[in-house]
């Protein structure tokens, strides 16, 4: 087992080292620094020095790979790969392009991030096995067609819509809780509120949707027959077979994303003004902030492959029959 | 001791009666049983005999009221102990299953609940039925782990399904069943999925608890072995209806359908063998050996192999069958591949008219191809269902050059065909069309089309119905008389091999443990694991 | 009249046409018409293909571009035409202009007035703070009190035009599919709703906005028809360019074992890995500098924003393969088991000859599947990028557009619900047809189903 998981963690390395390269070519070698200067710079103030003036301010003045100034180890080391990619694996993100620390700014947004991604995680699958189950229960009925329907319904609902509308409904026509916000102290619940149960309810579509398929497979099993022959009562069979079994998968397969809520959700926190991780990204990419993008790329690598692990491990928890080796 | 345990009844009690079953689907109303009427007895096993479709499974789920949603019983009753139980409220049926007619199934490791302990399954039976509680209830299970032969059921409480091995799951399903003490046991298939060995022990098993225990047993099976080792009474299913009842002396010895004549027949006759044949070797094997790497540790470095076939010698002349005789796992299946070249071997040779062909690659091995082909076992999956039959027999003639033109390779689709007995209008049909007989047939004219010496058959008959069985055997034996032609006969049933094979391989845990002419093997078996699969075959 | 061919606009024809040629061939195969047939013997599965048909035929429609000449003025000696610098395609002629008729800003569904008051002069000639009137809604009344029962008689009269017009499209299909076995009324009346709304639309938008306008003035109901050609349009390319990339490597990976299926997992773990919504970000950013710094390369306004549109197609097929291709893979592990395969490799068929013949049919319905799960998941993607700043072009219609600069209105009062209301409309239409399609086709051709029915 610990071989295992020092094995997987050994695997990682090569896919964090594609992930840099894969980044870096997108940045630095599609879109030159020269480019990037301009682009930030606007059209109006474009002259060459202003464009060198700018790369020496964030440090792209340096050659791509090697540098042939440099002295001994320099050569590698005093480069924009190395100053830009390569100390990312030592999780120093350097400056954004506005001159902020981005470790800093990470290690302080990730928390209202998780703060509301977090329960919407745990109750969303709370929410959607129930409403699973209680359409199971009625499998084969009108019901169950009708609730597949509306599952189905559901999904094709765009998130905007679901957050425009839960805002207009609860905060603005019904005034609940406020549209948007979040404070530290004091009644932090009323901000979380909101954003937590739209996405709660954005979930039930696809979630209840999947989860009534992997009860519908499970009961298809031999072993349900089994019980039934033993004289078992429907409602026990659901419970006490169909769904510890069931169980696994959806356990495993959302085991993967638990490391990512760190991350939070981009258009929640946008919508709300939740001052966390994804509304981060979201500033990024509008402001073509560079630096913070390669930055939140390679974290989320890491998170995802974490997750990975996670998952593998996971398995060996909840299931009996499989041993990692 | 528990209030399960009630006073058993007298030899020859009614206990479960069935009369004038009918069962139809759901949407169409096509009857699939009708109007099946029968009795079982306490202390006496009923076996319903049937191929596979002749709804002598659907029978017994009827009685159980277990049918899935697209089936539906539409007349008829079952009663047990006077009591009918399709007047039954569906909670009251609940109390019946597992206290008064317990039922087993076929493939005890999907029957069973991955991720329960086999003690706790089979201690919500007690659960559900009696007030046993606690250490008691635990006591109780083990007690009952112990009567069925598990091995330190105390241990074996705590395990899970895939611990177990086949045997011992389907001891547990039986331990489950017979929980509440109940009068009627219905076991669907308890064997069909269990290695020959293993089958012999858990029919034993019941056969002795039919009469510690007064059961009244309905045997579901399609194997006439099993009927002759375990049952009291015989019925005959065919297409939904019960053709002939008898006891089973008097129905092996005075069947009176032609179809059960057919069953009969199917079980091997020891006293007729083929005469070892003198011919050339073709094919000759020398120690091979095929390994597959076991990997462990952090750098994954190989520590160790499995040894799938560990020096496997073994010749085949020209005209012969040899037949490879094995439980699952053995390493049978394996050593066919390695002669295909689909296999790499770790050593050893393997001869074909004197040259040595393991480890040629793609292109040497081509001229072989023509001369060593292959029938698998699952004819299903054995035929890409998106090619008609046509294009599958043309396949090897093109990929393998024969130098046809167009027409003349028709015609010899179409002679081929009809030599396997279908018809050349079968070429323009896809798999999908054809009964698994039929295909099994397609595959073998598929191997003929190449014009090849060998041909390795890997377990060809073991998916079929006994009666389609003997056809495609007879069919076998036919072609290699006509053309000459070598079989490898791969197999895990022995009692196929008089009137098939001239020479006879058993192998065991990758190893060759005896080798010989079929009647030596049969006769006069000599290494202990020979004889052991010997004693599982019935006989007549 | 010159015709304008966009990049985009071959594309889809060619999709088009390749995906009716690949149903065609698909004919042949009895056990794919089998289940075809099973799909389209519901009523669902019927009303769902009628809906997403209507969508496509609309899309092309809109993909068939040309510039109108301009007429000369009169001054002008000369005999050189010169073509109008704003592209229009059939479908806006179709439309009647639906798209021309601008009002100066915000204005609700059937409204009279604007939504803005503004300085204008009043009957007497002085200048007053109020709702001016429409440009293009109800000028024909006499009095605003008549709306309603103009409304009402207009239509009622494209009520008949439209059965009208139902009669002559759905009488040749019953005269050729009368004895059919599948459930073909479910579709005509599908299409009876749809022609007729359609004719109705058109119709009175002639005399109100049915969906009222938005800030810039342009009518709602035109808005949210253009972007049924960008959300059919990047649901299909964007897939498109998918596909090829995600079966190669995956069935690759999938036969050939080895290294091969090590690089290609390495691949699309690390691809994975990268959180997709910067990716496309990411991407879609990098392009845009490069258009920035380019401004040359592009004729008209509308040629540049198609290039940003099928970048933006490119992008996403680029980063979203690796969920295809894994099912792939493990889909031709499972295959290359199989005694047919087996049986070829015993037969010395080649590998090049095993993969097209045994392994890539037998894929087909996964691509299948995939093909029209992702085309709603596409299309709702859109919206969402659309929204973060990294979608198509402002000036291409877009349903992601449309919400985007609707979603700050809301706060207003009374409330601009109009725009939201459309762009939901129209998108929920299509992504609901196209999700409940997609249920019947996995139904039909996911083998685990189907086994689960034959068991039954």
């Amino acid at each position: 087992m610990f071989a295992y998981i020092v094995r997987r963690l050994i695997y990682a390395i090569p896919i964090l080292v594609g992930v840099n390269l894969l980044t870096f070519t997108l940045f630095f070698v599609v879109n030159s620094p020269d480019d990037m200067a301009a682009s930030q710079l606007g059209d109006k103030y474009v002259t060459p020095e202003a464009i060198e003036n700018w790369k020496q301010k964030n440090g792209y003045d340096k050659p791509l790979f090697l540098n042939p100034q440099a002295a001994g180890v320099g050569q590698v080391t005093d480069t924009i790969f190395f100053d830009k990619s390569v100390r990312l694996f030592a999780f120093d993100f350097g400056r954004s392009e506005s001159g902020r620390d981005i470790t800093t700014d990470v290690a302080t947004r990730m928390w209202p991030s998780l703060a509301v991604a977090l329960p919407t995680f745990l109750v969303g699958i709370g929410v959607n096995i129930c409403v699973a189950l209680m359409v199971v229960m009625f499998r084969g009925t009108r019901l169950d067609r009708g609730a597949v329907f509306v599952f189905v319904a559901l999904m094709s609902i765009s998130y905007l819509f679901y957050i425009i509308g839960g805002q207009f409904l609860v905060a603005k026509t019904w005034r609940l809780v406020p549209i948007s916000g979040f404070h530290t102290e004091g009644q932090v619940w009323k901000f979380l509120i909101l954003p937590v149960l739209v996405g709660v309810v954005a979930g039930i579509g696809a979630g209840a949707r999947w989860y009534r398929t992997l009860f519908l497979e499970e009961a298809n099993q031999d072993y349900v027959r089994t019980a039934r022959a033993k004289g078992c009562s429907e409602l026990s069979i659901l419970f006490r077979h169909i769904l510890p079994n069931a169980l696994i998968p959806i356990l495993t397969g959302v085991v993967v994303l638990i490391p990512s809520l760190f991350m939070g959700s981009l258009l929640i926190e946008s919508f709300f003004g939740i001052p966390g991780l994804g509304s981060y990204m979201l500033d990024a990419i509008n402001s073509q902030d560079f630096a913070i993008v390669r930055s939140m790329v390679f974290i989320g690598s890491i998170l995802y492959i974490v997750g990975l692990l996670l998952t593998d491990i996971s398995y060996t928890w909840a299931d009996p029959r499989v041993r990692l080796s | 001791m528990s209030e399960a345990q009630h006073s058993r009844p007298a030899p020859g009690t009614l206990c479960l009666q069935v009369r004038d079953l009918t069962v139809t689907l759901a949407d169409t109303g096509t009857a699939i049983v009708k109007g099946v009427s029968f009795e079982l007895q306490a202390g006496k096993v009923f076996a319903l005999v049937g191929e596979s479709g002749s709804g002598k499974s659907v029978t017994s789920l009827a009685a159980m009221r277990l049918l899935p949603d697209a089936l539906r019983i539409s007349g008829g009753s079952v009663e047990v102990a006077g009591q009918d139980l399709f007047g039954l409220s569906e909670a009251r049926m609940q109390e019946v299953r597992g206290r008064r007619v317990a039922m087993i199934f076929q493939n005890a490791m999907s029957a069973l609940n991955p991720v329960q302990t086999v003690g706790r399954q089979v201690a919500e039976t007690l659960l559900l039925h009696t007030r046993l509680r606690g250490a008691a209830l635990r006591d109780r299970v083990v007690t009952l782990f112990h009567e069925v032969g598990i091995p330190d059921p105390e241990q074996r409480f705590d395990f899970f399904p895939h611990q177990l091995s086949g045997g011992q799951q389907q001891r547990v399903m039986i331990a489950m069943a017979l929980a509440c003490e109940p009068d009627v046991l219905i076991a669907d298939e308890p064997t069909t999925a269990l290695d020959v060995t293993i089958q012999l022990q858990v029919l034993n098993l019941i056969r002795e608890l039919t009469r510690s225990r007064q059961l009244a047993v309905l045997l579901i099976t399609h194997d006439m072995g099993v009927v002759k080792n375990t049952a009291d009474e015989v019925a005959v299913m065919y297409r939904g209806e019960l053709i002939e009842r008898a006891s089973v002396d008097d129905f092996f010895q005075h069947p009176k359908q032609a179809y059960s004549q057919r069953l009969i027949d199917a079980l091997p006759d020891l006293t007729h063998f083929r005469e070892a044949a003198t011919e050339a070797p073709l094919l000759e094997l020398q120690e091979v050996k095929v390994h597959f790497p076991i990997r462990r540790g952090l750098l994954q470095r190989v520590v160790d192999y499995t040894r799938a076939v560990d020096g496997v010698s073994l010749t085949i002349g020209r005209g012969e069958t040899y037949a490879l005789v094995g439980e699952s796992g053995s390493g049978k299946s394996t050593l066919g591949r390695a002669v295909l070249n689909l296999e790499a071997i770790a050593g050893g040779q393997i001869r074909f008219r004197g040259d040595a062909i393991e480890g040629l690659g793609r292109n040497a091995m081509l001229p072989y191809r023509k001369q060593i082909q292959v029938i698998f076992q699952n004819p299903f999956s054995s035929m890409n269902p998106r090619m008609t039959v046509g294009d599958i027999i043309a396949e090897g003639m093109i990929s393998l050059g024969l130098g046809l033109s167009e027409e003349a390779r028709r015609a010899r689709i179409q002679a081929l065909l009809q030599r396997v007995q279908l018809g050349a209008e079968h070429a323009n049909r896809f798999p999908h069309e054809f009964s698994g007989g039929q295909l099994q047939r397609i595959a073998i004219a598929r191997a003929l089309a190449v014009d090849p010496e060998l041909i390795i058959c890997d377990e060809p008959t073991s998916a079929l119905d006994v009666s389609i069985r003997a056809e495609v055997l007879e069919l076998l034996a036919e072609l290699q008389r006509e053309f000459g032609v070598s079989y490898l006969f791969i197999t895990h049933d022995l009692s196929i091999v008089p009137g098939l094979a001239h020479k006879v391989g058993v192998m065991q845990r990758g190893k060759l443990v005896e080798q010989g002419t079929a009647e030596q093997i049969l006769t006069a078996p000599a290494h202990p694991y020979t004889q052991e699969l010997l004693a599982a075959v019935p006989r007549l | 009249m010159k015709p304008v061919l966009l990049w985009s606009d071959a594309l889809i024809f060619l999709l088009v046409i390749s995906l009716a040629l690949f149903f065609w061939r698909l004919r042949r195969d009895p056990q794919t018409r089998e289940r075809w047939a099973d799909v389209f013997s519901s009523r669902l599965g019927m009303v769902a293909f009628t809906v997403i048909a209507a969508y496509i035929l609309v899309a092309l429609l809109d993909s068939l571009h040309f510039r109108r000449a301009l007429e000369n003025p009169e001054s002008l000696a000369t005999q050189e035409v010169f073509y109008d610098n704003k592209v229009s395609s059939v479908f806006d002629v179709l439309t009647g202009g639906m798209g021309d008729r601008f009002e100066r800003t915000y204005s609700a569904p059937f409204a009279l007035l604007s939504f803005e008051k503004e300085n204008i002069k009043d009957a007497s000639g002085r200048d007053i703070r109020d709702f001016p009137p429409l440009r293009h809604a109800g000028q024909h009344l006499a009095h605003p009190d008549e709306r309603a029962a103009d409304i009402l008689a207009k239509s009622a009269k494209a009520l008949f035009w439209g059965l009208l017009l139902c009669a002559l499209v759905i009488a040749p299909q019953w005269l050729v599919l009368r004895g059919s076995p599948f459930p073909w009324a479910a579709s005509w009346i599908t299409q009876g709703v749809i022609l007729s709304a359609g004719v109705w639309m058109v119709g009175i938008s002639h005399h109100y906005h049915i969906l009222g306008t938005d800030q810039g003035g342009a009518d709602v109901l035109y808005q949210s028809l253009k972007g049924i050609r960008t959300g059919v349009l990047l649901g299909t390319l964007a897939t498109l360019v998918m596909l090829p990339i995600a079966v190669t490597l995956g069935v690759m990976a999938g036969y050939f074992k080895g290294w091969v299926d090590d690089v290609v997992q390495y691949l699309y773990t690390t691809l994975s890995s990268i959180p997709g919504i910067l990716l496309i970000a990411a991407s879609v950013l990098l392009f845009q500098v490069y258009i920035d710094l380019n401004p040359d390369f592009f004729a008209v306004g509308m040629e540049k924003a198609d290039a940003k549109f099928i970048a933006l197609c490119f992008i996403l097929g680029v980063t979203s393969w690796s969920t295809l291709c894994r099912l792939i893979r493990a889909e031709t592990l499972k295959i290359s088991q199989l005694g047919y395969v087996q049986a070829a490799h015993a037969f010395g068929v080649s590998h090049s000859r095993i993969l097209g013949r045994h392994v890539l049919p037998n894929v087909v319905h996964i691509i299948l599947i995939t093909f029209v799960l992702d085309f709603s998941a596409l299309v709702l993607a859109e919206a969402v990028l659309s929204y973060i700043g990294v979608g198509v072009d402002p000036s291409m219609g877009s349903w992601g557009n449309m919400i985007n600069g609707a979603r700050s209105e809301l706060s207003r009062e009374p409330t601009i619900w109009w725009t939201l209301t459309g762009a939901f409309f129209f998108m929920f239409i299509l992504v609901l047809a196209a999700n409940l399609f997609s249920d019947l086709v996995r139904d039909a051709f996911d083998p685990r189903t189907s086994l689960r029915r034959a068991d039954a």
